[in-house]
């Protein structure tokens, strides 16, 4: 009995390695959202189209949609963006963009340059409503439901095989419980 | 878009390079707020301090130069000056992030032992702490005993021995 | 082809490393005396590769070789001189080179000082430290080269040091910090080659001692300008983050406090074998993890760090290998290590006991803390949660309380059996006058009652006044006051020089939090802002021009009661290389309080915001530190180790029964030599 207390330094610390073993794989640094499954918060914001007049909830697509945080600064927004204008051209699903703390006159040049996948483009030059997103930099992408729940977010870039193996499938998903 | 930099202590010797996904306009880590009393500047210090930055490394509200830091600190502002609560304020936060912006966990059923495992081992410590000194009595019995004034006459002489070798030598 | 000599030597090393993990220790199992005595030419020979490889890198450095991509990545062609030599240490790579080149020097050290050492102990030590150092040196091999190439296109240019590193304290602040670590793997070999042998007596103690102090007083060092280095470098006034990758550093601290504790009462008395083992072995096992934990990026992961888990896999393979195996032989020999002396309740162990269950419990709580995310991230399936400044602050500064209440009773009390009665004659005047003093001085200096302030001052005089009492009643036996403090050991002085650094640390720590202000404002120049009694104002900004930075300069006036005391001048920096801005704080530091202004930016017109902050009592922080440090190495330099040198043939044979009879002759006999 007192040999065996003598183990126990050595469980202790193999209880701890298989956690720090298993901690490697872990990314601590996505933040899972808490907004998962709540409607997308109201807002009242300008759009780039719209300027001066004001959008909200209301304005938005009543079908499934993607919701993505950009900006003029953000280069990974720039790998995005051929996927987001693919995904407009075949009429996949419509994509909001919020223009997350840029200048308009930026936003509006880059859009120019780059081409725009956008049906409306929401201008959050402060990043409050980004703050009610949880929101904490660009590109953030969100799928927005037809009821206008929030049913997935995707942190930093999406690039092709994200798009084909996160994202298609929830718009699949989405889209067909629109339809039923 | 602007490379920045978040370090915090010893982050410094390994410096991992974290890229601002914000515009370079928000780089400024000090604003400058007006209170109309002491008390709500040092809770917004207090409260600025309780929160992590979310995009960070590891670095609070105050001291993160990131872009998202800088507008919560703002709507901390905003918030102490319609006169919110602390609590209130704290749910705000809760609400958008999670309990990833906490620094000080909530108590739950997860996070108790986190809380207790201190006093636990503290408990524990006291324990084998007695433990040692139960038994460290009970195995030097009687023999045990005469030995040690044997002992203790021995050092008094090594001790005079001592300070008489050190006065010589002074 | 130099930097290829560079990797050259540093598999040669690996060789040498590998051979004097194998051949002494077998060596020492057969009694082979030459094999056994291979280890010291064989150490000899991984120092002078290492330190080969480690020239050669900062040779590639200072001649702006950068088709060494760690080179390329750390260095500009632009950067002074005294940060190119010093940019080994600024990477990964270059720093774990320089991480193993000290323990070579440790190594190293050891040989040095080992003369009075058996030959077999010896070459055990050796051993485990080589087969340390073969895991360091396949780790680089395999996972981080710091000789890699970029070849066959060399960018023209480096990407500069980082912005942050470029300052005098990252010269001195990685060499101390990792010195101080890598020295508990000394001790760590000391208690295998004990465990290995079975024979743990005050001999192997005495032995260890020196190295224990002296590691743990360089770890003091290093932790203290690191801290300090934060708090003049990263401009918000902070100088102790609760960091995950600076949490380890304080567990091994903590520890190693715990071990030199307990390693005083194994030499003396005998007891504690076992735990003294242990914690020797979790002291190292503390600094690997440290490793593990800055290495990997495991906890303070980005996205890029996380998706290469190699090297963490490699670490933790290693941790496995060294501590498991460790911890294995520990429990299988442990009971060999019999502790032989009894004391009673209110003795002089009693109270290191108690210091250690301390210690222990407050590293457990840090661990705890550190650890707890990851577990909670990977039980919960991917939840995050935060444990912060606000947790540890909770945990920790209780526990600190408890151990400075004990840390006046601690060096009174006596080996073995102290009275009670001896205790309460000593103590109740202290403590009366701890309790009188603490509260008066507070509340006739700020017109309150503070009560944070008060705690403070009650605990901090509290020891003080115990270690005034101790070394009063302690010196009375001489026909002089001065002779009788001169007849105390140096051990002595170094406890109590490093008890009252402690103190002073944990006073400045409590009082700057608690006395703190600061306010952030937009001045324009001419503009003035008040703080506390000070008012500083704003004399507008110049260019400068830096080797490797642009900046603009803000010049700041202090006056208070209408009088000026100085300039400070607080600069915003732009890293031209890299394109980093930087904050380079003005701080007028006083033994009583720092002043400092950090320079935010430029507003429309022509205001700067900035944050103004009087720090009353941070500087007693690392002043402490100094003091905590001295004593540590005060009592390695103390006479008993040097004294026992002389007697090495007789050592071999003692064994703990007859400790006391030994302790007298050796003491008998090291006065006739000195």
């Amino acid at each position: 009995m007192k040999n065996l207390k003598l183990y126990l330094p050595v469980i202790g610390f193999a209880v701890l390695a298989v956690f720090m073993w298993r901690g490697l794989y872990l990314d601590s640094r996505t933040l899972p959202s808490v907004l998962l499954d709540r409607p997308l918060p109201e807002f009242e914001l300008r759009a780039l189209e719209t300027g001066d007049q004001l959008v909200s909830l209301e304005d938005l697509p009543d079908e499934p949609f993607i919701l993505n945080i950009w900006g003029s600064y953000c280069l990974p927004c720039l790998q995005e963006n051929p996927i987001f204008m693919a995904a407009r051209e075949q009429g996949i699903i419509p994509i909001v963009g919020v223009n997350y703390k840029d200048t308009d006159d930026a936003a509006r040049e880059w859009l120019d340059d780059n081409g725009n996948p956008f049906t409306l483009s929401i201008v959050d030059d402060t990043g409050r409503y980004g703050i009610d997103l949880g929101v904490y930099g660009a590109p953030e992408t969100f799928i927005v439901d037809s009821q206008g729940v929030i049913r997935y977010k995707h942190i930093g870039v999406i690039d092709y095989q994200a798009w084909d193996d996160e994202i298609m499938p929830v718009i699949a998903a989405v889209q067909a419980e629109a339809r039923s | 878009m602007m490379p920045m930099r978040v370090v915090s202590g010893f982050a410094l010797i390994v410096m991992l390079t974290l890229v601002s996904l914000v515009s370079d306009e928000a780089q400024a880590a000090i604003d400058v707020y007006e209170f109309e009393t002491v008390e709500q500047e040092q809770r917004f210090r207090d409260l600025s301090n309780e929160f992590r930055c979310p995009m960070c490394q590891n670095a609070n509200l105050t001291s993160s130069p990131g872009g998202v830091a800088a507008d919560l600190r703002r709507e901390i502002y905003r918030m102490i000056m319609e006169g919110q609560t602390d609590q209130e304020i704290e749910a705000f936060m809760l609400a958008r992030y999670g309990d990833f912006i906490l620094y000080r966990p909530r108590l739950t059923m997860q996070t108790l032992l986190l809380w207790f495992g201190p006093l636990l081992f503290l408990l524990i410590g006291i324990w084998v702490a007695f433990t040692i000194m139960r038994r460290s009595g009970t195995e030097s019995p009687g023999s045990g005993e005469s030995l040690n004034a044997d002992e203790e006459a021995r050092l008094k002489k090594l001790l005079a021995q001592k300070n008489q070798d050190a006065s010589d030598q002074a | 082809m130099i930097p290829e000599l560079g990797n050259f030597s540093l598999i040669l090393a690996f060789g040498l490393s590998i051979l004097l993990g194998v051949i002494p220790m077998i060596g020492a199992a057969r009694d082979n005396l030459l094999w056994m005595r291979l280890a010291r030419p064989l150490t000899a020979g991984i120092f002078v590769f290492l330190s080969i490889s480690l020239l050669i890198l900062g040779y590639s450095f200072v001649t702006d070789d950068f088709s060494v991509a760690f080179v390329a990545n750390h260095s500009n062609s632009a950067l002074p001189i005294q940060y190119k030599m010093t940019a080994v240490w600024g990477g990964h790579e270059g720093s774990f080179l320089f991480w193993t080149w000290m323990l070579s020097g440790w190594m190293l050290a050891v040989t040095v000082f080992s003369k009075a050492m058996p030959d077999n102990f010896v070459a055990r030590v050796l051993a485990i430290m080589g087969l340390i150092c073969v895991g360091y040196t396949l780790f680089m091999l395999a996972t981080s080269n710091p000789f890699d190439r970029v070849l066959p296109l060399p960018p023209a240019d480096g990407a500069d040091l980082n912005a942050a590193l470029q300052d005098f304290a990252f010269i001195i602040h990685p060499p101390s910090l990792y010195m101080g670590y890598v020295g508990f793997s000394v001790v760590f070999a000391f208690a295998i080659a004990a465990l290995i042998s079975g024979r743990l007596d005050a001999a192997w103690a005495r032995w260890c001692r020196p190295w224990a102090n002296a590691a743990w007083a360089i770890l003091t060092l290093g932790l203290s300008l690191g801290s300090w280095w934060a708090y003049y470098e990263l401009g918000w006034g902070g100088w102790w983050a609760w960091d995950p990758v600076e949490n380890p550093p304080l567990i091994t601290w903590l520890l190693g406090a715990a071990l030199i504790h307990s390693l005083a009462a194994t030499e003396k008395r005998g007891v504690f074998k076992s735990w003294t083992v242990l914690l020797a072995i979790m002291a190292f096992a503390s600094s690997l993890l440290g490793t593990f934990i800055t290495r990997s990026g495991l906890l303070t992961s980005v996205h890029a760090f996380a998706t290469d888990p190699t090297r963490g896999v490699y670490i933790l393979g290693f941790l496995g290998l060294i501590i498991g195996g460790s911890l294995v032989l520990y429990a299988i020999r442990a009971p060999a290590l019999k502790s032989e002396f009894g004391f009673g309740s209110w003795s002089r162990e009693v109270f290191l006991l108690a210091n250690n269950m301390i210690l222990v419990v407050a590293s457990a709580a840090i661990l705890l803390g550190t650890l707890y995310p990851m577990v909670y991230q990977a039980i919960s399936g991917g939840d995050l949660i935060s444990v912060g400044p606000p947790y540890f602050n909770t945990i920790f500064v209780p526990l600190m309380g408890i151990l400075v209440v004990l840390m006046a009773i601690g060096p009174i009390s006596r080996w073995k059996k102290t009275s009670a009665t001896y205790l309460r004659q000593q103590l109740t005047r202290v403590a009366i006058a701890a309790v009188v003093l603490g509260v008066a001085i507070p509340v006739v200096l700020t017109l309150e009652v503070p009560i944070a302030a008060i705690g403070t001052a009650v605990l901090a005089l509290w020891v003080t006044f115990a270690m005034a009492s101790d070394l009063w009643t302690k010196s009375g036996n001489k026909s002089t006051r001065l002779a009788g403090l001169k007849s105390l050991s140096l051990s002595y002085w170094g406890m109590q020089l490093a008890h009252f650094g402690f103190i002073m640390t944990m006073a400045g720590a409590c009082l700057t939090s608690i006395y703190s202000i600061e306010r952030s404002v937009l001045l324009q120049a001419g503009q003035s802002a008040e703080l506390g009694n000070y008012t500083f104002v704003f004399n507008g900004t110049e260019p400068y021009q830096g080797p490797n930075f642009i900046a603009d300069e803000a010049s700041i006036s202090v006056i208070r009661d209408e009088e000026f005391l100085f300039n400070l001048y607080a600069q915003k920096r732009l890293y031209t290389a890299s394109g980093t801005p930087a904050t380079h704080m003005g701080i007028d530091g006083r033994f009583f309080r720092d002043l400092f202004v950090s320079l935010g930016d430029p507003r429309a017109g022509g205001a700067w915001s900035m944050t103004l902050y009087v720090k009353p009592f941070v500087r007693w922080i690392w002043t402490g530190t100094i003091f905590i440090a001295l004593g540590g190495i005060l009592a390695v330099t103390d006479k008993r180790y040097r004294r026992y040198k002389v007697r090495r043939g007789e050592a071999v044979s003692v064994d703990s029964k007859q400790k006391t009879g030994d302790q007298t002759s050796a003491v008998s006999g090291g006065e006739l030599t000195s």
